[in-house]
């Protein structure tokens, strides 16, 4: 028999908590396939955030810390300050990283810090029911932004990939999506570039991926996809900021 | 080894790194930032990283990472900053990551003021952050003491995988005394096996972690902790005290006041008057079971601070309404005069004999 396909030795055995048609899964298996394709995997160091990723921790198959909200740059920091042989990461979704973590995120990339991350914009506080995140869209209805998000009241949404490009010490920036099978391939591409980046020792690098928000958004795993396509990639348009082999 | 002339700031950085401390994440605040810009000369010649971080917020994470990650390591503020890293500090207890954390405390609330202060003894003894936790807590009250007990701290975080608090007041990390660094006694550390160091293909996957979803774990590892905490207050309460058998009168001091308070101790003795004197050096755990040695003829106790009062909770503890309790403090930045404690004395005891 042959095996066409199996679970990536990245991940542990534990199931995923994440609602059907959340795109966390594919994210996580794009981390973890990366890691292994490197060979780094026994050398990586995870940290997993506060929201629906909380317990990334229990799907990585590598040592990983649990930070506070918004912290996961600083405590991979310090964890790579310590094993500067290893390779760290952060995972961390957009009320984290966007909103309550924006200094921490900063200055990791401002300090070129030697750690990857990937940042997973669903454009919505999910593990807390659904609140408007910095990322949520003009008009997008959510929890705490009933009638629709108001940018004469809170603002237009946050583009962090574009913020962070013009750092230094940020060495390879993307955004990307995972929609659909050939966004997933390039999706990955750009996360193994990401870790390649630090592996290197060029600097920081992140990935932001468009991810869906299917239970939190009110729709079905495949319409939300295409609120995704038609609403998101509008606004956070897919592509590479930066890259330190380009010296872009 | 012979003595040095060190500022109470420097001495808590090389006294760091002579206990091994592989790195310092901190950020400047006014009355600590010789313990950063001293570790950041000395540091890395000792093979250690010093990192300026983004906040005190991010300091406090840095060092999460990093004791997460196995190393000895330590951050150092004053007040409004060791505010900002009660959230760092209750997920490093939580997550039983051991570090060392130092409070030069300066004047409160808020911005308060620059110079010295002991209003933090709330702060530092109940826990500033959220959670049922402990946190050991030394205040010394000279730079001999301080070096020793930033020392002893980095082997009491690694023995009880917790945060070691060091709460001085900002009148220990400005003047100048003579030191010597001796080492401490040896003690057997557990293997740091939990730490993520990369599993090196060998191992399962290690996880710091303070998260526990389900109510009866996490309950059960509140109850673990409080056994730990247990352990501590058995075995960890430190203290100074003497005359407590004869004494007409108790002063209860730590730190700088409890310096100030012999002084005027020595007055009032001088006049006749008995006094004795119970001085704590770990504020948490608390010396409460030295207060059943004050003898009979004891007519109060006077608690001195630089605060409104904080330390007279733990001293009425202590004392369990066997006597009335006083308070002598000074506030915002103003230090206690040997000759308003005397004062006190003499009215408690009944007056000039």
């Amino acid at each position: 028999m042959t095996i066409v396909y199996e679970k990536s030795k990245g991940l542990t055995d534990t199931p995923f908590h994440y609602c059907p048609g959340c795109t966390h899964g594919v994210i996580h298996k794009l981390v973890a396939e990366s890691l292994v394709e490197l060979g780094v995997l026994d050398d990586a160091i995870g940290v997993a955030p506060v929201g629906c990723s909380v317990l990334a921790y229990n799907y990585f198959n590598c040592d990983m810390q649990e930070a506070a909200h918004g912290r996961a740059p600083a405590v991979a920091t310090g964890i790579k300050r310590v094993h500067p042989d290893k390779v760290v990461f952060s995972y961390q979704g957009d009320g984290d990283l966007a909103s309550i973590g924006t200094a921490e995120i900063v200055h990791a990339a401002h300090r070129g810090e030697k750690i990857t991350t990937i940042f997973v914009n669903n454009a919505i506080y999910g593990m807390t029911g659904g609140q408007m995140a910095p990322t949520t869209l003009v008009g997008q209805k959510t929890t705490t932004s009933p009638f629709g998000r108001d940018e004469n009241h809170c603002g237009k949404p946050i583009r962090i990939a574009e913020m962070l490009a013009t750092i230094d010490g940020a060495k390879f920036v993307e955004r990307v999506t995972v929609d659909t099978p050939a966004n997933i391939r390039k999706a990955k591409k750009a996360i193994k570039r990401a870790f390649e980046c630090q592996i290197k020792g060029e600097g920081f690098a992140i990935v932001e991926v468009l991810s869906t928000c299917p239970t939190n958004w009110g729709f079905t795993p495949l319409k939300a996809l295409e609120w995704l396509r038609d609403n998101m990639i509008p606004y956070y348009p897919i592509g590479n900021f930066r890259d330190f082999g380009e010296g872009k | 080894m012979s003595k040095v002339l060190m500022k109470g700031n420097e001495a808590v950085g090389a006294a760091a790194i002579k206990a091994g401390c592989k790195c310092f994440f901190g950020y400047p605040i006014t009355p600590s930032s010789e313990i950063p810009e001293y570790i950041s000369r000395k540091l890395p010649e000792a093979g250690g990283v010093f990192l300026q971080a983004e906040s005190e917020i991010a300091a406090i994470n840095m060092v999460y990472g990093a004791g997460g990650a196995g190393a000895r390591c330590m951050t150092a503020s004053s007040s409004p900053g060791i505010s900002l890293k009660q959230e760092g500090i209750t997920y490093a207890a939580g997550a039983e990551i051991p570090c060392v954390i130092v409070n030069m405390m300066r004047g409160g609330p808020g911005l308060g003021s620059i110079q010295p202060s002991q209003a933090d003894y709330y702060q530092s003894t109940r826990g500033g952050g959220n959670g049922d936790y402990r946190t050991l807590c030394y205040a010394p009250s000279s730079i001999q003491e301080l070096v020793d007990y930033v020392m002893l701290a980095f082997d009491k975080a690694d023995y009880y995988r917790n945060p070691v608090l060091i709460a001085a007041d900002g009148m220990i990390g400005q003047i100048m005394e003579a030191v010597e660094f001796k080492e401490p006694e040896p003690i057997e550390l557990p293997p740091k096996d939990w730490a993520t160091t990369g599993t090196g293909g060998k191992r399962k996957p290690n996880v710091v972690n303070s998260l526990y979803l389900q109510a009866e774990e996490l309950q059960e590892h509140n109850k673990r902790l409080e056994k730990k905490y247990k352990i501590m207050e058995e075995n960890e309460v430190r203290y100074e005290a003497f005359g407590l058998e004869d004494a007409e009168v108790v002063c209860v001091a730590y730190g700088t006041t409890s310096r100030i308070v012999k002084s005027a101790i020595k007055q009032a003795q001088a006049k006749g008057i008995k006094v004795g004197m119970i001085r704590p050096i770990t504020i948490w755990p608390y010396p409460y079971d030295v207060f059943k040695e004050i003898g009979p003829n004891a007519k109060g106790i006077l608690g001195v601070e630089m605060s409104t009062g904080q330390l007279l909770d733990d001293i009425k503890i202590g004392i369990a309404g066997r006597l009335p309790v006083y308070f002598n403090g000074t506030q915002g930045g103003m230090v206690p005069t040997p000759g308003s404690i005397l004062a006190d004395i003499e009215k408690i005891a009944g007056g000039t004999k």
